[in-house]
């Protein structure tokens, strides 16, 4: 005698029964999703950020760039060798420093310093940087990343823990000022040059940065 | 045999499998479908089901973790009997599986096999392509060497160019704030269950859709798909000129798997396992990180596009593209099959392929990367030194020395990121050659801050001297006037 207006008993039942495996669903999902995103929220609290020394400030001599190691400070028992990290510290004059990230600012590949021609180059797309990590050359659209960095009873300090990569909030605060850095030097160099009639005449055009 | 006949029948009388096999067996298929055009989906199942294989082989040696997954690797290689040769059945047997999708997909596309009713099955079809890169990519990772690690640090550095979300997206991919183990697990939830989870059920929707529509008739210029009147005409012609498929069609499919695992297996005899490559140590910075034979493509891509297009069209590239596979059916559902008659489907996959094979073999020799050693290893030739003044050997020292050699070549040797210098003078007049030295411009850094004047006139010294022997270097016509005219010139 059921038409379309009335609900039978099994019906109501079992609509009670989807209804009520939705709710626990829902419950079981909030740990299930809180879970997977872990890895997120973790570092929304920006816990994986802290101050790591590199070194003693004499271990850099003035004018050069050296590379450093440590150790990354979040880690986890099945890491392995994969904590350790490299950068390159710039020691530009008594406790003035520049740290770069190790990973290029187009798509991360280990960047090499070249003293002679003071420049770091890529292996990968030939993305190239000079000595201050301003991009020179290549595909990055900005300079090399810099880590936040303090020198703390004659240590090197920076600030690290995130792999750096071109959307990271890290890169955006700690970075060169993308697309070019200062390259004030050139016109210092220029003066330099003054005895070249030559090749004083041609670095007058010297490129500036808008 | 009776014996057998009745254990059969016992079992059937349970599961009552036998006559809906029979009927999938037997079902017909047009005659002129019974060719070899025909074979690279079953092929692409065959080598689908030799990787469950020789992955469920490997997952008993191999263990998930960033400290052990490499020297698993070795032990693989080395210590565990014909460990190296089931890894190397592995790795041959993904790229003959990606490479097997791709031409089953072209097939398929030339053959207007995509048109009503089969736009579903192509639309799973695209999704099994994904899935089939998506295994590649992560498979790589599991390598877990050199490559593997800055790979994936390639694949956080395009992620984190997503706006808003991307920071997020990257520590999600790795599992944390680097790459790690946590990195490593979870690319090994990808490959061993959520991928190849995802990878069976849709093979299976895909082969059911073959069985249910039947399978593509071989096109025949001028024979229009309509939706009124095809199923129909498919269902008369399987009818007036069709034939079981087995065994009238499967001998084919059969002798062609069989013929892609002898390859696969004389490929992994032959060349062997791929890797690992060094160790997965981020402080060895001596590397140049590649990645595997089907993302080569992409490696080249990235170096090519200006750097303004990259973000875009790596974040809006794809969407595209997936967007225009699975919308392909509902463009053109209808109309001509034949690729006689689809002139610009024709040109479209001959572009493509084109384009693909262009950048893969670019990224074979990766023109765009400097050659990190040259500088100090490439001998400079001794045709450009012979009876060269002390100056010009200086310039020689110079060029060499300020690693201008890792990306000029000299005599073929050398980087070929700028262009190669055996004749620059002819291109360039002295003042150019000061000025691209100290400037840079079109790719090239300045050198300015890095050359003193003695240096600088050293190397453009040496520079001039580059030219062939019966061609005379570029002049700037006008300096000679001037100078004349100043009286500073003879």
């Amino acid at each position: 005698m059921s038409n379309e207006n009335t609900i039978s008993r099994r019906g109501l039942l079992m609509k009670i029964g989807m209804l009520f495996n939705g709710v626990v669903a829902t419950a079981l999902a909030v740990p299930v999703v809180r879970f997977l995103f872990s890895s997120v929220t973790r570092g929304r609290a920006s816990a994986y950020l802290s101050w790591v020394p590199l070194g003693h400030v004499s271990e850099f001599p003035e004018g050069e760039t050296r590379l450093a190691m440590f150790r990354n400070p979040y880690v986890t028992p099945t890491d392995g060798k994969t904590v350790e990290t490299a950068c390159w510290v710039r020691r530009v004059e008594g406790e003035q420093f520049q740290v770069f990230a190790i990973n290029c600012a187009h798509l991360g590949c280990p960047v090499r310093w070249f003293p002679q021609s003071g420049l770091f180059m890529c292996p990968c797309h030939g993305g190239a940087y000079y000595r201050d990590g301003s991009r020179a050359s290549g595909p990055p659209e900005r300079g090399l990343f810099e880590y936040p960095h303090k020198v703390q009873d004659g240590m090197v300090t920076i600030q690290a823990g995130e792999l750096p990569t071109p959307g990271s909030p890290t890169a955006s605060l700690f970075g060169n000022a993308p697309p070019c850095g200062p390259r004030n030097e050139l016109v210092s160099i220029e003066s330099k040059l003054s005895a070249s009639t030559e090749t004083n005449a041609l670095l007058r055009k010297t490129k500036t940065c808008a | 045999m009776r014996v057998i006949r009745q254990i059969g029948q016992w079992f059937d009388q349970r599961l009552q499998l036998a006559a809906p096999i029979r009927d999938a067996a037997e079902h017909p298929v047009p005659r002129n479908t019974a060719s070899w055009f025909y074979v690279f989906g079953s092929a692409a199942l065959t080598v689908f089901l030799l990787q469950l294989v020789t992955g469920i082989l490997l997952a008993l040696i191999y263990v998930p973790s960033a400290s052990e997954a490499w020297s698993s690797l070795q032990a693989l290689n080395h210590d565990v009997t014909l460990g190296w040769f089931i890894r190397a059945m592995h790795g041959w047997g993904s790229n003959f599986m990606v490479a097997i999708v791709l031409i089953h997909m072209v097939q398929v596309f030339l053959f207007g096999a995509y048109k009503f009713p089969r736009e579903l099955t192509w639309i799973v079809g695209v999704f099994l392509l994904l899935m089939t890169l998506g295994m590649a990519f992560s498979g790589q990772v599991l390598r877990f060497d050199q490559d593997a690690y800055w790979g994936l640090g390639i694949g956080a550095s395009i992620a984190s160019r997503v706006p808003i979300a991307g920071p997020m997206i990257v520590k999600l991919m790795l599992g944390g704030p680097i790459i790690a183990g946590a990195t490593l697990s979870r690319f090994f939830a990808l490959h061993v269950f959520v991928i190849p989870g995802m990878l069976i059920g849709f093979v299976c929707l895909h082969l059911l859709m073959v069985l249910k529509l039947g399978i593509n008739e071989w096109p025949m210029p001028g024979r229009l798909v309509k939706r009124a009147t095809y199923e129909n005409e498919y269902h008369q012609l399987t009818k007036k000129d069709g034939a079981p498929f087995v065994p009238y069609a499967v001998w084919k499919d059969l002798f062609f798997a069989a013929f892609i695992l002898l390859a696969v297996a004389a490929c992994a005899l032959y060349f062997g396992p791929f890797g690992p490559t060094g160790r997965p140590d981020p402080t060895i910075i001596q590397t140049v990180p590649k990645p595997d034979y089907f993302f080569l493509w992409l490696y080249g891509l990235l170096s090519y596009l200006p750097p303004s297009m990259e973000t875009p069209a790596l974040l809006i590239g794809p969407v595209v593209v997936i967007a225009f596979l699975v919308l392909l059916p509902f463009l053109s559902g209808e109309g001509e099959k034949s690729w006689r008659r689809r002139p610009i489907a024709v040109l479209t996959v001959l572009l493509i392929a084109i384009i693909l094979g262009t950048l893969t073999h670019l990224a074979g020799y990766t023109p765009w990367s400097p050659h990190m050693n040259a500088w100090s290893g490439d001998p400079v030739p001794d045709k450009f030194l012979h009876g060269s003044t002390a100056l010009q050997r200086q310039g020689a020292l110079v060029f060499q020395v300020k690693q201008c050699r890792n990306c000029h070549s000299l005599g073929e040797l050398g980087g070929q990121r700028g262009p190669a210098l055996d004749s620059v003078a002819v291109r360039l007049t002295q003042d150019q050659l000061i000025r691209q030295v100290i400037q840079g411009g079109g790719n090239m850094p300045a050198y300015g801050k890095n050359l003193s004047p003695a240096e600088t006139t050293a190397l453009v010294a040496f520079l001039e001297t580059l030219h062939p022997a019966g061609q005379a270097p570029a002049r700037d016509a006008a300096r000679d006037i001037v100078l004349r005219e100043s009286g500073t010139h003879p």
